[in-house]
């Protein structure tokens, strides 16, 4: 008998309900059929081609771009089909570095799974023979394209989720390769560190930049005090390594294990994030009263600071001046915790688990160093503490739970939110309105800005006014936030930005997470232990209140400025030359650089351009000035930039280029 | 892991031609449109004019389009007809196909080499003068063997013809100088 709105999957009647594809059907009645380049929350690729099935009458199908059609007799395991994989599987590996034993991803390779799951024992083609050239340039990721399989997650994770497109596929055919523009280092474009791209890798082509080695060094260095903070969404996370579920609070056995590995001292990076939560209100509290640099742009996540500073340079001036909590952390160990128990700083090493590989790339940076000595010595992922705690041989499972130490182990609710989308505006949702009013707010609980929708919003009532507050995670929505903004179609008072989707629960350095399910998880486990946490408020936390008393007298004072914030630098999009248009052998000359980056362009940099040239070559001038076409002078707000000699010139339009020329440029040609 | 060894003219002669060939880039992106769909027939004009894609080009195409630079450089190496390394006045193609191949293409590319001083895998004179390249076919198996340059077939070649080829080609450049 026929159904109407039916397929058959391997001999059983199964009903439609508006699946896309067969391959969604196929998961719903608990067919696993493997796939690399399949997630749900990209687009459709089909390229890899392992999720191959057999359509009666058709033959041989991708299921993932194949929709269901009614009557459809479908066969997911029969022996062309297994015949099939199996060769896509050789066909694959021939091409990818087997090195299995010495790789990262050795037993969380999807590649090495399939191959075991289908049993492939022979390959019968040869193996590549060109080595290409890894790329260690990143401080949070390494890429190695030998054992890249050209399934494009990464490609399509960085353009689509993360708006960045950093990577792409290049050349063709055989010689096909993910990489770079012009074959670049990571370290040398417009790359956050996010790692997202890590993250959806089936195999070891990019991967967490291992540093447990440095970590062990530390530990066994008798003459360093070795202390380590532990951010908020490692606890949710970290018992998925060991075989527990997700989102399962796992803070006293992490204390445990770090404390058995041979920290000296477990503090928790959540306080840090209640004293980023003050700094953060009151500065924000101050720009409302001033109604100035609005909307205000959390500043905790370095993979969005990192993007504003490549793509929003004319935002910078609204991200928060706050330090992340990670980077606030360490200043306050180095510079005031080590005097008061008689250390130098550079006698003491500070470690951070994170659920973030950009973490390691911000504490990299040399403004985040007093006197040469980085604020944070070391960053380690969830991940790369699962390897270390497997290495020591400690059983996770069985550890008795421990608490963190003093000073910086006691936190509030606030500080522990930190780690979801939503957290941090949810933070400061609870202070402000004390802070303007004296008087406590009665709601603890904001839902709106919870949960894993691409935009959320609240507008909360602070004395009179209506405070409407944004919150985004995933790049590519901060791109569309920040385009609506430009255009005057969104009005934010507060924006939160987290890059990774689902906010630091889903990191980069977190265990690899199949699903968006695993995420929501893991937030669930952060507002669980916000709940059990007696105090919610980051101002109500006694360990920051002394902290102020003792060290910064009060927020946002010249001492908590010195310690707690810092300022942002534009970086250009990507590591370009000039395009030199005229040059002179002439001995003195007049050098003019005109920027064409992003957004002089829109600003009609190429008109001024134009006329410049112009004006440049006109007979009396001519040969005496050397003229070129930059990428970026870093002064994107105000284009088009011009440089004459080392003179910054800022908005010279086309119709005040002629002015600008006769001004600036004529008196220094005599 | 950027390529080394890629191609690029001297400062000096560069500077000359570079302002009239990045106005042309300009015109060429307003003619077209700033749309991605616009972008192959973009790099087809503009590599007219350059005889190659530059880099600082491709990036700024890519601002202009509002593309990533890895998109415009994934397209650019995709296509055999763009090429990313500046190429010479003369584009020499020799045939290499079956039929060429036969009747004596590899004594005439050797020729070639040898007059224009090309050795191992060079392709381009230091001077950006010539290209010199292999093709696997150009159509013309009844004139084999045979080479392109520039726009220019030339059938039946020989190791001498070739040298009075380049002789006439020589005289001519000098006479429009």
């Amino acid at each position: 008998m026929e159904q109407k709105n039916a397929v058959y999957i391997d001999g059983q009647l199964v009903e439609l309900n508006g699946e896309k594809n067969i391959l969604e059907l196929t998961r719903k009645i608990g067919i696993e059929i493997p796939t690399f380049c399949y997630h749900s929350e990209l687009s459709l690729y089909g390229a890899c081609r392992m999720c191959v099935v057999e359509v009666e009458g058709r033959g041989i199908m991708a299921s993932c771009s194949t929709p269901p059609a009614p009557g459809m007799k479908i066969l997911t395991n029969s022996p062309r089909v297994q015949r099939v994989r199996r060769t896509v599987l050789e066909l694959l590996l021939a091409n990818h570095d087997r090195e299995c034993t010495t790789c990262d991803r050795n037993g969380s390779c999807k590649l090495q799974e399939l191959a075991n799951r289908f049993g492939v024992k022979k390959i019968r083609f040869g193996e590549r023979d060109v080595k290409l050239p890894l790329d260690h340039s990143s401080h949070s990721l390494v890429r190695d394209p030998n054992k890249c399989i050209l399934c494009g997650d990464c490609v399509r994770m960085c353009a689509e989720v993360q708006g960045i497109g950093v990577l792409d596929f290049a050349g063709r055919g055989s010689k096909t390769v993910v990489t770079p523009a012009f074959h670049k280092n990571l370290a040398d474009v417009d790359c956050v560190n996010c790692g997202q791209c890590s993250a959806v890798c089936p195999t070891g082509a990019i991967v967490v930049k291992d540093e447990t080695d440095r970590a062990w060094a530390f530990i066994h260095n008798p003459e360093k005090l070795v202390v380590v903070q532990v951010a908020p969404a490692v606890r949710v996370a970290l018992g998925e390594e060991f075989g527990l579920p997700a989102g399962e609070i796992v803070t006293g056995k992490v204390v445990a294990a770090l404390k058995r590995l041979g920290f000296d001292k477990v503090f928790d990076t959540s306080i840090a994030a209640d004293l980023t939560v003050i700094e953060e209100t009151h500065e924000f509290i101050q720009r409302l009263q001033n109604g100035e640099r609005l909307p205000q742009f959390t500043s905790c996540c370095p993979a969005w600071v990192k993007f504003a500073e490549h793509n929003g340079v004319e935002y910078l001036k609204n991200l928060s001046s706050c330090r992340s909590p990670q980077q606030m952390f360490g200043s306050l160990v180095k510079k005031y915790w080590a005097k008061e128990i008689g250390k130098k700083p550079e006698d003491i090493i500070v470690v951070s688990i994170m659920p973030c590989t950009a973490k390691k790339y911000e504490a990299a940076l040399p403004q985040f160093a007093t006197g040469g000595i980085p604020d944070v010595d070391l960053v380690l992922t969830t991940q790369e503490l699962a390897r270390m705690i497997r290495e020591a041989g400690l059983v996770f499972d069985q550890l008795d739970v421990e608490s963190f130490d003093t000073p910086f182990g006691f936190t509030t609710g606030a500080g522990v939110i930190f780690g979801t989308t939503g957290g941090v505006a949810e933070a400061v949702l609870r202070a402000a309105h004390e802070f303007v009013t004296g008087k406590p707010i009665d709601q603890i609980n904001f839902e709106a800005v919870r949960g894993f929708a691409h935009r959320k919003e609240a507008t909360v009532e602070i004395a009179g006014q209506q405070i409407k507050v944004a919150v985004v995670h995933g790049l590519a929505n901060a791109k569309t936030l920040l385009q609506e903004i430009k255009e005057g179609k969104a009005d934010y008072q507060i924006v939160e930005v987290m890059a990774c989707p689902g906010g630091c629960v889903g990191g980069a350095g977190q265990p690899i997470a199949p699903t968006m399910e695993t995420k929501k998880e893991r937030a669930k486990g952060i507002y669980n232990a916000d709940k059990l946490s007696q105090l919610r408020k980051a101002q109500d936390n006694p360990v920051v209140t002394k902290f102020y008393d003792q060290w910064l007298a009060k927020p946002n004072s010249a001492a908590a400025h010195e310690a707690l914030h810092t300022s942002y630098s534009n970086r250009g999009r990507i590591n370009g030359e000039e395009i030199e248009l005229l040059t002179s052998k002439q001995p003195d000359t007049v050098d003019i650089a005109v920027c064409v980056g992003t957004c002089c362009y829109l600003n009609g940099s190429y008109d001024t351009l134009q006329k410049l040239m112009k004006l440049a070559t006109a007979t009396d001038v001519k040969d005496r000035i050397n003229l070129h076409a930059t990428f970026c002078l870093e002064q994107c707000e105000q284009g088009p930039v011009i440089k004459v000699d080392d003179e910054i010139i800022n908005g010279v339009t086309p119709d005040t280029v002629e002015k600008v020329f006769a001004e600036k440029i004529r008196p220094k040609l005599g | 892991m950027k390529q080394e060894g890629v191609n690029q003219a001297p400062k000096e002669e560069r500077s000359t031609t570079y302002q009239r060939k990045f106005e042309k880039v300009n015109e060429i992106i307003n003619r077209l449109g700033r749309s991605q769909s616009a972008l192959i027939p973009i790099l087809q004009e503009v590599q007219e004019e350059y005889r190659y894609l530059p880099e600082e080009i491709l990036t700024y195409i890519a601002t202009a389009l509002g593309l990533s630079p890895a998109s415009v450089f994934g397209v650019a190496t995709f296509y055999a007809q763009f090429s990313l390394e500046a190429k010479g006045k003369y584009v020499i193609k020799v045939c290499d196909g079956t039929a060429c191949h036969v009747r004596g293409s590899n004594p005439v590319l050797a020729a070639i080499k040898k007059r224009v001083n090309l050795t191992g895998d060079k392709k381009t004179t230091s001077d950006l003068r010539y290209t010199v390249e292999t093709v696997s076919c150009l159509g013309a198996c009844g004139l084999a063997p045979v080479l392109m340059i520039n726009d220019k077939i030339y059938g039946q070649m020989t190791p001498e013809a070739i040298n009075i080829i380049l002789d006439q080609l020589e005289k001519e450049e000098a006479a429009d100088e």
